[in-house]
């Protein structure tokens, strides 16, 4: 997870056997390390800052974390002027950190004051531009309320004006930059829908555009899918997102989620040549990767399959995981598409397989093992079947000439009795026919 | 024709005079027609006349004569009488004339049924019924108005078994719509009487799909009978009609079956005790369609549903272990359950009682021995049968001139080209 980097270097060695491997040396693995909030806040800019803040304050359980996530998000409203966020906040923490962080209606005042001033200067601008008929001024007015209306936290309004714009655009830099504007203010709204279709239009003008651009858009569109929970088509878009990013995107997303939304998403997605030749050869990802080493071991770990540690890597994630604004509604699928594909990937390769051991494998009980594994029999995931009495797995070859007699004699059933059926309803609409014909004579 | 009295005795003159050669019998048909309303206006006196004719040689005029007499309203005790002399005649008369007045025969027929049913006693209708069926059709694939009568009467005298020798024809050949409509109906109740789900499934999805210009209460029993039995035989039920439905059926049928429709998403989701709670509780419903015991069965079924589920995954389960998953009450009856079903070839399995261990074991088929090649043989020849009556249904149709100025008509241009490739109107 994002910002535990420093955490990550502190640990220790530790020795851990993965069921049916030889024991081997294992960088060992934060256990359930609590998320350090001022190192993440520092991740992010501007407003996704104090909502990912906010977010943390709402869904953790511990209290000093909370005031912690408060406190920031207080100092850094009190930076923008955002009036009702402030309100919000305050109201959040409820006088829980002191005067200090009391509702300062003084500030308040002040902000909507001169909020109220700049937005009648804004307007006789614009209205100046609109009658000389400028265009790039009249785009520029409106580009000016946006950023108005966006630092004031009406997003809605922020939206119609930058969309404005777009009636104004002379170069295809001008588009890009309105839809990025665009997609910045969906992303807060959580409209992923604008989003792809920003994307889309952003990337139809896109001949000229830098690397830098094109990697925003590639992680823009990788979120809004990751919300559709289109997760193989997101995986691929975080995957191609080009580490030019790097930390000129921080209003949106830090470099660090692309690696753990990429990786996890590859993981619960991509099947085993995918996985090698889009992740983990990938070049310019692994610059992503290096920034959350538990994301790149756990990657690994799924590729060379020591599950037991793959999974552990992913369960002490997970508490921070869903802390995280955009991908807490994902984890649990995402964990258990993982964990299904590592079952299958098991036992793959095997005649038979010893519950015991492949329970031992992953950290799991033999009872609990079987109930997952029928499940994923039952789906045809895996084509196998539990000899239950003495906990072994045997995979199970599908005959080809038996199926095949099978699938023949069923098709030809089937034909012999549509074609009856056919028939008689000819006949019905025949005799329907003839009736009406006679009727009319 | 002077006097009635003469009239009536020179008829049967001219009945027993004309009955032997083909000629002179449509000479006596035409005869027939003229003196129908005098056969009416002396209904009462003609029993004594019938005594007069030979119904095997006279088939003819004894079937006018018989038709007339049985008119007027019959009392409960005559009826034993009248019974007796039409099944007489039934048995007696000969097929081809009688076919000339098909109208007569099947108007006898039916108020022989009606006479049978008025006394509850289904059962003396159905051996003269089915000899009625076979005098009467021309050909096996015509269907008759006499079939859905037979079937009733069989279903009520639970004599299924009679009743398939009739429902082993195919049908093609359809005059009436009500007819077919009976006769799938009472047709699938008999395959469901004698536990033959996929034909059942067949005659019923031909009542549902049937196309029809309005809804009729025929076809909603057999959609409600089509969701138990596709239940309890496939173990699923698609709530979409096949796209050939007609639009009638496809807008009502669904409103009519509520709580079946509910019973079949329940069923769907494999949970016994959920299911039988609805049973419970909306069991008047079932009880009022007379459908509590296919409703029982498809109760059964979920249980044989579960363990079938269960070869799938499993090469051994203990008896414990099967009565957890599928919710029985012990081993015991687990045990029960699976012996059932591998006596009925639904599963192959060993029970071994010494560890209460259940071997699930493949499919012994190997589609290596004589037998199944011959099925094999036996299915490709009756689908090339089926496929060259399909041939020749197409040319008919596409020669069929009424056809033809539709098609025609739809094109707004009357081209030679446009009747090369005829449109497939009526796909699978």
């Amino acid at each position: 997870m994002e910002g535990e980097d420093e955490a990550s270097a502190q640990m220790i060695d530790e020795i851990y056997s993965n069921g049916g491997d030889d024991s081997r040396r294992h960088r060992p693995i934060i256990n359930g390390e609590q998320l350090d909030i001022e190192a993440y806040a520092a991740l992010y800019s501007g407003r996704t800052k104090i909502s990912r803040l906010l977010f943390i304050a709402n869904r953790c359980d511990n209290v000093s974390m909370q005031l912690e996530a408060l406190r920031m998000a207080y100092d850094e409203v009190k930076k923008g002027e955002n009036t009702q966020l402030f309100r919000e906040v305050v109201q959040k923490i409820d006088g829980r950190l002191g005067q200090s962080y009391g509702n300062d209606s003084a500030w308040i005042e002040a902000v909507e004051r001169r909020a109220e001033q700049k937005k009648e200067k804004l307007e006789t601008e614009l209205n100046a531009y609109r009658t000389n008929l400028i265009k790039e001024s009249i785009r520029m007015g409106y580009n000016d309320f946006g950023d108005f209306y966006y630092a004031h936290g009406a997003l809605g309004d922020a939206f119609k004006n930058y969309v404005r714009t777009r009636d104004y655009c002379t170069t295809s830099k001008h588009i890009i930059h309105m839809c990025l504007n665009a997609i910045l203010v969906s992303i807060e709204m959580g409209q992923f829908i604008h989003v792809s279709s920003y994307v889309g239009k952003a990337e139809q003008n896109s001949e000229a555009s830098e690397p830098i651009t094109v990697a925003k858009l590639r992680a823009a569109a990788g979120l809004a899918l990751l919300e559709a929970k289109k997760y193989k088509l997101a995986a691929r878009k975080f995957l191609e997102t080009g580490h030019e990013l790097g930390n000129n995107y921080t209003e949106v997303i830090a470099p660090q989620d692309i690696a753990t939304y990429g990786g996890l998403c590859a993981l619960a997605s991509f099947d085993r040549a995918e996985l090698k030749s889009k992740v983990i050869d990938n070049l310019s990802f692994r610059n992503f990767l290096e920034l959350v080493p538990e994301v790149r071991e756990l990657i690994h770990d799924f590729y060379s399959s020591h599950y037991a540690s793959c999974l552990d890597y992913l369960g002490n994630l997970k508490a921070n995981l869903l802390l995280d604004i955009h991908l807490h509604d994902h984890v649990e699928m995402l964990y258990d598409e993982i964990r299904h594909k590592a079952l299958i990937q098991y036992t793959h390769p095997f005649v038979s397989v010893d519950l015991g051991m492949m329970a031992n494998a992953f950290k799991t009980s033999v009872a609990g093992l079987e109930k997952e594994l029928e499940a994923l029999i039952t789906d045809n995931q895996i084509q196998a079947r539990i000899d239950s009495h003495n906990k072994i797995l045997y995979a199970r070859h599908a005959d080809q000439r038996n199926a095949t007699f099978q699938r023949v004699l069923q098709t030809g059933n089937e034909f012999d009795r549509d074609v009856r059926a056919m028939l008689l309803r000819a006949s019905l609409i025949k005799h329907d026919y003839n009736l009406r014909s006679s009727r009319k004579l | 024709m002077n006097l009635n009295m003469n009239s009536v005795e020179s008829l049967v003159a001219q009945i027993q005079g004309l009955s032997s050669s083909g000629d002179d019998i449509a000479h006596l048909h035409n005869l027939l027609k003229q003196s129908e309303e005098l056969l009416q206006s002396e209904s009462t006196r003609l029993a004594v006349v019938l005594a007069e004719l030979d119904p095997s040689k006279h088939s003819l005029g004894y079937l006018y004569i018989l038709e007339a007499c049985t008119a007027a309203p019959i009392s409960k005790e005559q009826a034993n009488e009248v019974i007796l002399s039409i099944a007489r005649f039934i048995n007696e008369c000969a097929a081809e004339q009688i076919r000339l007045a098909p109208d007569k025969f099947i108007s006898v027929c039916k108020r022989f049924k009606d006479q049978v049913m008025l006394l509850e006693a289904p059962m003396r209708g159905v051996a003269p019924l089915l000899t009625a069926v076979r005098k009467l059709k021309t050909t096996s694939e015509q269907l008759t108005a006499l079939h859905p009568d037979f079937l009733l009467l069989c279903l009520l005298a639970k004599c299924y078994k009679t009743g398939l020798c009739i429902l082993e024809d195919d049908i093609y050949e359809i005059d009436q719509p009500k007819d077919f409509f009976l006769y799938c109906y009472y047709g699938g109740m008999i395959r469901i009487g004698q536990k033959h789900f996929h034909k059942a499934l067949e005659l019923l999805h031909n009542v549902v799909t049937a196309p029809m210009s309005t809804i009729n209460a025929i076809a909603v029993e057999a959609y409600k009978k089509y969701i138990l039995v596709s239940l309890i035989h496939l173990g699923q039920f698609s709530t979409s009609f096949p796209k050939y439905t007609s639009s009638a059926a496809q807008r009502n049928l669904k409103n009519f079956s509520q709580p079946y429709i509910d019973l079949a998403n329940c069923y769907g989701n494999g949970k016994i005790s959920e299911l039988e709670a609805y049973v419970q509780a909306n069991r008047e419903n079932f009880e009022i369609d007379n459908n509590l015991g296919l409703v029982k069965q498809v109760v059964s079924s979920i249980y044989k549903r579960n363990i079938q589920r269960l070869t799938q995954t499993y090469l051994t389960l203990s008896l414990q272990d099967i009565a957890n998953t599928v919710q029985l009450n012990s081993p015991k009856e687990a045990e029960m359950h699976v012996l059932q079903m591998i006596q009925d070839g639904e599963i192959y399995a060993t029970i071994n009682q010494k560890d209460g261990m259940v071997r699930f074991l493949e499919d012994p088929e190997q589609y290596k021995t004589c037998e199944m090649i011959e099925r094999i043989d036996s299915s490709i020849r009756r689908i090339m049968t089926l496929s060259k009556k399909l041939t020749t249904m197409d040319e008919l149709i596409s020669c069929d001139p009424q056809y033809l100025a539709k098609a025609g008509r739809e094109r707004q241009r009357f081209d030679f080209d446009d009747f090369d490739t005829v449109p497939q109107k009526f796909n699978i």
